[in-house]
């Protein structure tokens, strides 16, 4: 029975060939461009939030404050300390601290050269501030296993050296050189995406200063939190106390006190009006498009009076002449959305691929969501039916012996 | 017995700005079931309006119409057309057939408007068309087709809900003789044949010839009703 119309609607769309394709064009620009948007802003949504899980919302992290831009370890008058540390220690509310440092090194293996960043373990500290390192890093072994407190010259190196960062492939038990001391091997880090992860080297912090030649500075301190809920009362404690150790005013701190759920929060903030906004203007191309569909099927329904009348004629009822172009219209809406939809994500693995090239991290990926796409699928359809709607009660409402003198 | 249709002083009148057309004056007739009837008049003598208004594709502006003993003017729209597609076939000068279909569909269309199964209607579709001589034509568009043909695929889709009346507008008047004989015999034989009331209009004298009832119509009124044959032989200018 409404196959029967669909039958009958299709046909419809496929005699005004041209028309129907000049009009499916209108909504599918629309379609893709929210489809390509949608699952894009979700990919990058999901990128980042995976790159602050791993911090965890009991965390944060204590930088100094020169250390914003450039690489860390550059260019600072200032560095935390280990007294800094301690005092971070005792403040109320900290369970753990660790203190990191984070330095570019000269890297070599089989006679090529890089310089990338070299990461300390905490292998002097407690086992909870080991653990605590791990666990903010989010550091998966892939390959062989993950550094020891008792280790000397061994590193874990990121999954990159392990791809394609050298010609020749790192694997575990290779030796590698960093500032001319031979390091082994002893594990390899599953690909996280994250480049700068993904590129350093991890060793234990007292040959990282042995090598490096540095006395009680830290790069970063991570801290955990005694409670949850805390964060940011400690975060302020953190940074009373640090101020008067460092004999800084409030508002002229050289450091810095992050709490990674605040960032993310922001980040997804951003992330959404960006999204609000983008979708605003595709939507606004799908009210184009119905428009282009109303106006295809005002046209439809002045050409095909005649057929309208021989329909009424041989027994139609004005509500079936209704369904019939609504359908017919709501057709053209959805074909509009599958062509907008697969461009739609075709475009957004294209931007992935891309940016995988370019930037060489999944950042942005695509998100291919089965309810994206039958939602918009329905969305399309109902657009272009919704556009029929004024069409379709024209031709329905035509008295028959009018519509078959035309 | 109750007359197949009865129209009791139909008038239809149109409102053009300041004129008043009064295209039917007060029409009085009545057919009975398994009629052979043909309307005739000159152009402009109101005989399409008339059948407009037998075939309920059109509510007079006065009067009433019964058809089967039931007042039309008291149906609703979508009754009307339930109506029209159960009980009326229509044959049109212009053939009306839709451009877009094969002559299978066409014949099958308004039986789908009528929700008959589709095993069942495609079935019938087939055997009418093969029955008007179509046979193997049926996948052909109607572009494809001659006029007479085309006329045999409209009757095809008359027949398709075995409808009691056929309501047959100018059926020749596109065809040339011998098309528009074939077309006429097939009438005939619908009425001898399976008893279907005919309603034929036409300005043509000679069609005259297959009436068992006539009427003559000029400036929207009745100007006289004969019945048989060979009266109107008789009668022929």
């Amino acid at each position: 029975m409404v196959k029967d119309y669909f039958r009958l609607a299709y046909r419809g769309a496929r005699q005004r060939k041209l028309r129907s394709w000049l009009t499916m064009i209108g909504i599918f620009v629309g379609i893709a461009a929210v489809v390509a948007l949608i699952s894009l802003s979700q990919g990058m949504q999901t990128a980042i939030a995976e790159q602050f899980v791993s911090l965890g919302s009991d965390k944060l992290v204590i930088q100094s404050a020169e250390t914003g831009f450039g690489p860390p370890g550059t260019d600072v008058s200032n560095p935390l300390t280990s007294k800094d540390k301690n005092i971070i220690e005792k403040t109320n509310g900290v369970d753990t601290v660790v203190g990191r440092l984070i330095r570019s090194a000269k890297i070599e293996f089989n006679d090529e050269v890089k310089y990338d960043y070299i990461i300390s373990m905490p292998n002097d500290g407690t086992s909870s501030e080991w653990d605590l390192a791990i666990e903010a890093n989010d550091y998966e072994i892939e390959f062989g296993r993950m550094l020891k407190r008792t280790d000397k010259y061994k590193v874990i190196v990121g999954y990159n050296y392990y791809d394609n960062y050298f010609n020749k492939p790192v694997n575990v038990r290779d030796k590698i050189t960093i500032f001319d001391n031979k390091f082994e091997v002893v594990g390899i880090l599953k690909k996280s995406g994250n480049p700068i992860k993904d590129g350093s080297i991890i060793l234990s912090e007292s040959i990282f200063r042995e090598i490096m030649d540095l006395n009680d500075e830290y790069d970063m301190v991570a801290v955990k939190v005694l409670v949850e809920g805390d964060l940011n009362l400690v975060a302020e404690r953190i940074k009373k106390e640090l101020r008067q150790q460092r004999n800084v005013d409030e508002g002229k701190e050289d450091f810095s006190v992050e709490t990674p759920g605040q960032i993310l929060e922001t980040l997804n903030t951003i992330l959404l009006i960006v999204q609000g906004v983008l979708i605003g203007i595709a939507g606004i191309s799908l009210v184009v498009g119905g428009i282009g569909i109303m106006n295809t099927m005002y046209t439809a329904v002045t050409e095909r009076t005649r057929e309208i009348g021989i329909m009424k004629a041989t027994g139609a009822q004005n509500n079936q002449i209704l369904l019939l172009f609504l359908i017919e219209s709501g057709f053209l809406g959805f074909f509009g959305g599958v062509i907008g939809v697969s461009l739609g994500f075709g475009i957004s693995k294209l931007v992935e691929v891309i940016a995988f090239q370019v930037y060489g991290s999944y950042l942005i990926q695509a998100n291919f969501n089965i309810s994206l796409l039958l939602g918009t699928l329905l969305f399309a359809f109902l657009v272009g039916a919704a556009s029929g709607v004024f069409p379709a009660r024209q031709a329905a409402k035509l008295r028959p012996v009018d519509a078959l003198r035309k | 017995m109750k007359p197949l249709i009865e129209l009791k002083d139909v008038w239809k009148t149109y409102y053009l700005g300041e004129n008043v057309l009064n295209v039917l004056k007060g029409i009085n007739v009545t057919i009975e079931k398994g009629e052979f009837v043909v309307i005739i008049g000159p152009s402009g003598s109101g005989k399409s309006t008339l059948m407009n208004q037998v075939g309920v594709l059109d509510i007079p502006t006065k009067g009433t119409i019964f058809l089967d003993g039931i007042d039309i003017s008291t149906l609703k729209e979508s009754e009307l057309a339930q109506l029209r597609g159960k009980k009326i076939g229509f044959v049109f000068q212009q053939f009306n057939l839709i451009p877009t279909l094969t002559a299978l569909e066409n014949v099958i269309l308004p039986s789908i408007f009528q929700n008959t199964p589709e095993v069942k209607r495609v079935a019938r579709a087939k055997s009418l068309l093969t029955k008007v001589g179509l046979g193997d034509r049926m996948d052909h568009k109607p572009t494809e087709l001659s006029g007479g043909q085309q006329q045999r695929v409209a009757i095809a889709r008359a027949l398709i809900n075995d409808p009691e009346i056929i309501l047959a507008d100018e059926p020749t008047g596109n065809l040339d003789s011998k098309a528009g004989e074939q077309v006429m015999d097939m009438l005939a034989q619908l009425h001898t044949d399976e008893k279907k009331t005919i309603i034929l209009v036409t300005h043509d004298t000679n069609l005259v010839d297959y009436s068992e009832k006539t009427i003559h119509i000029k400036d929207g009124v009745i100007e006289s009703i004969s019945g048989g044959k060979l009266a109107h032989k008789n009668n022929r200018r």
